[in-house]
């Protein structure tokens, strides 16, 4: 029998959003996740992403579209451990053929509007989850991706830090990056702008979230 | 991404673990430095006993009684006195042979040689006047047994450096002093020089008489043990080898080669048995030390399968943010050449200095062949990929999403 974890889902996302994708455990949230970040894909079904129909596509192509058109972080900040903040930020161009030069000038432009001019040069394992976190926001931001997409990127980390991120967050989505974020943290939900309530693998609710919390 | 980056990021992650990665490069130094050592072992005992060989006179032919056993038919077993004196005198006088310039029958058996209170067991030959130029027999004193010794049977004897060493203590002033070989008494009138070699091989340890004195008063026999033949050049050792062939076959009244009751055979042939029997030696000690190469082998696979799993979601992380199958792929097979790659290196410096210390111990040349060198490196890059190769397609199927869960 086929487990059944996400089904008749119709979704927009438009440029500029942000947008926070809620639900309990089992309710098919990262299942979804998956699929917005290409990892995965939809049995049917089809999922177009900035004008690219993500379907069919062998393991190298999924590959290719989320090294140009996906920012991922992680709840477990996946840095790469005993590596500076700046190799890690600068991972993602290097499988994307960009210039040595060009990857450091980047590089360090992104972590300085994640405010980590002053800890490139640690590794991974000098810097606080916080700062752990906003270095997988630069590395999530170099390629300049159509979307931005956090797996509970708060998760691991105190509410201090946590509202920090949303700055950055809300602060990043002011320039025009569109950010999809996923939560079970009403918290930090009431930061996006758009908030989609996922039930049983179905869209429970899509609401404009009013009450935007700014920080 | 570049090569020269995933090579410094395969040595960062190889530096994390030292003591892992030390021991699995073991495995690869040691089968490395085992093949190497063995192999130029088995290189340089063969050209000692090629040049050894070699020292006993070009362009000669030996003619052995006795058949060949090529093709599973052998001689009668009595087929061991079948060369006589008549016939090295035919091969020397026949008009149908016009490629040989010298021939020298000899008759050698061992004997008890005594001087004074001294004796030792040693190889006595009985020869004629040419066989110190067939041989390529020169003397530090004294003079060979010439024409009419043989003529006459004279008893007279010309000692080997060896014997001289086991008899006189190495005293050489005994030119006229006798000695007794099988209780007669020969007069000592030369000495050879010193042609070296050890063993089997030892070409000082041995006494020269007159070839009738030893076939008629030491032995009592009619034949002889072999007949050397000095071609007239290199060039036509094989025309010789068949002129005498066919004269030697119609003088014993044999019709087929192939049923022939001598053997004859050129150093050439005489070197590729000895060649072949080395060869086979260093192939014998050779596998043995590939066998701790393949064992050294799977160490590295089962090494690299460790950091895989150790890795996973590293891994995935890298599939995540656009790394793709390839990259992974080139990633843990740099890793794994790296470990064999250095294994190989520093296998290569222990095998050569193993096989330098054992020269100097053993005193005998100390030769490496640049090409077993190369071969090395070759071998021990081809092992980090081909055992590499499973562990690092495995990493690059893993699933990213998989891969990211995994604790």
């Amino acid at each position: 029998m086929e487990t059944v974890a996400l089904s008749d889902i119709s979704l927009t996302i438009y440029k500029g959003e942000f947008v926070a994708i809620m639900g309990p455990s089992g309710s098919g949230k990262s299942t979804l996740m998956h699929i917005l970040g290409a990892l995965d894909q939809p049995t049917s079904g089809k999922y177009i992403l900035d004008g690219e129909t993500v379907e069919k596509l062998t393991e190298d192509e999924l590959a290719d579209i989320r090294n140009r058109k996906i920012g991922f972080v992680f709840q477990a900040y996946n840095l790469l451990p005993r590596t500076t903040a700046l190799d890690n930020v600068m991972l993602p161009m290097s499988y994307a053929g960009v210039s040595d030069q060009e990857q450091k000038d980047r590089a360090l432009r992104f972590l300085e509007l994640v405010g980590l001019q002053d800890r490139v040069h640690h590794s991974s394992n000098q810097l606080s989850g916080g700062q752990q976190q906003r270095v997988a926001i630069a590395r999530a931001l170099v390629m300049d991706p159509a979307i931005l997409l956090a797996d509970e990127a708060t998760g691991n980390i105190s509410s201090a830090q946590a509202d920090e991120i949303m700055g950055i967050f809300q602060k990043l989505n002011d320039k025009g990056h569109t950010i999809i974020m996923i939560t079970h943290e009403p918290d930090i939900a009431h930061f996006a702008k758009r908030i989609i309530y996922i039930k049983d693998g179905k869209i429970g609710e899509d609401i404009l979230n009013k009450e935007q919390k700014k920080i | 991404m570049n090569i020269f980056k995933l090579i410094i990021t395969s040595y960062r992650n190889l530096a994390v673990n030292k003591l892992r990665t030390g021991l699995a490069v073991l495995g690869i130094i040691i089968g490395i430095g085992s093949v190497i050592a063995l192999v130029s072992l088995g290189q340089a005992s063969q050209q000692a006993v090629q040049s050894q060989i070699q020292s006993l006179g070009s362009n000669l032919l030996t003619v052995s009684p006795g058949s060949q056993t090529s093709g599973g038919v052998r001689g009668a077993a009595g087929g061991r006195t079948t060369l006589t004196y008549d016939d090295a005198k035919a091969i020397e006088s026949s008009s149908k042979i016009t490629t040989v310039k010298q021939v020298s029958p000899v008759y050698s058996s061992r004997g008890q040689v005594i001087a004074g209170k001294s004796n030792t067991n040693t190889q006595i030959y009985g020869v004629t006047a040419n066989y110190a130029s067939v041989r390529q027999i020169t003397l530090a004193s004294g003079s060979f047994i010439t024409a009419r010794d043989v003529a006459s049977n004279t008893k007279v004897a010309v000692l080997g450096p060896t014997v001289v060493d086991d008899l006189f203590d190495g005293n050489t002033n005994i030119i006229g002093q006798e000695i007794r070989i099988s209780g007669q008494s020969f007069k000592i009138i030369g000495i050879t020089s010193s042609k070296g070699g050890s063993g089997m091989t030892n070409q000082d340890d041995m006494i020269f008489v007159p070839l009738s004195t030893a076939q008629k008063q030491l032995f009592g026999v009619k034949y002889l043990s072999s007949i050397y033949l000095e071609a007239k050049s290199s060039d036509v050792m094989i025309r010789a080898q068949n002129q005498v062939g066919y004269l030697l076959l119609s003088r014993h009244k044999i019709s087929s080669p192939a049923s022939a009751d001598f053997t004859i055979m050129s150093q050439q042939d005489i070197l590729n048995t000895v060649s072949q029997v080395s060869g086979t030696f260093t192939a014998l000690l050779s596998g043995v030390a590939a066998i701790s190469l393949l064992v050294g082998g799977i160490g590295i696979m089962n090494i690299m399968l460790v950091t895989v799993t150790e890795r996973t979601r590293e891994i995935g992380l890298r599939k995540a943010l656009g790394a793709k199958k390839k990259v992974i792929i080139m990633q843990f097979l740099i890793e794994s050449v790296i470990l064999t790659f250095t294994g190989g290196l520093i296998g290569i410096i222990f095998g050569v200095g193993g096989f330098y210390v054992y020269t100097k111990i053993a005193s005998s040349t100390f030769v490496i062949s640049l090409s077993s060198v190369f071969l090395a490196f070759a071998v021990s890059t081809g092992i980090g990929i081909i055992f590499g190769w499973y562990p690092a397609r495995k990493a690059a199927s893993l699933q990213p999403i998989e891969a990211l869960r995994y604790e």
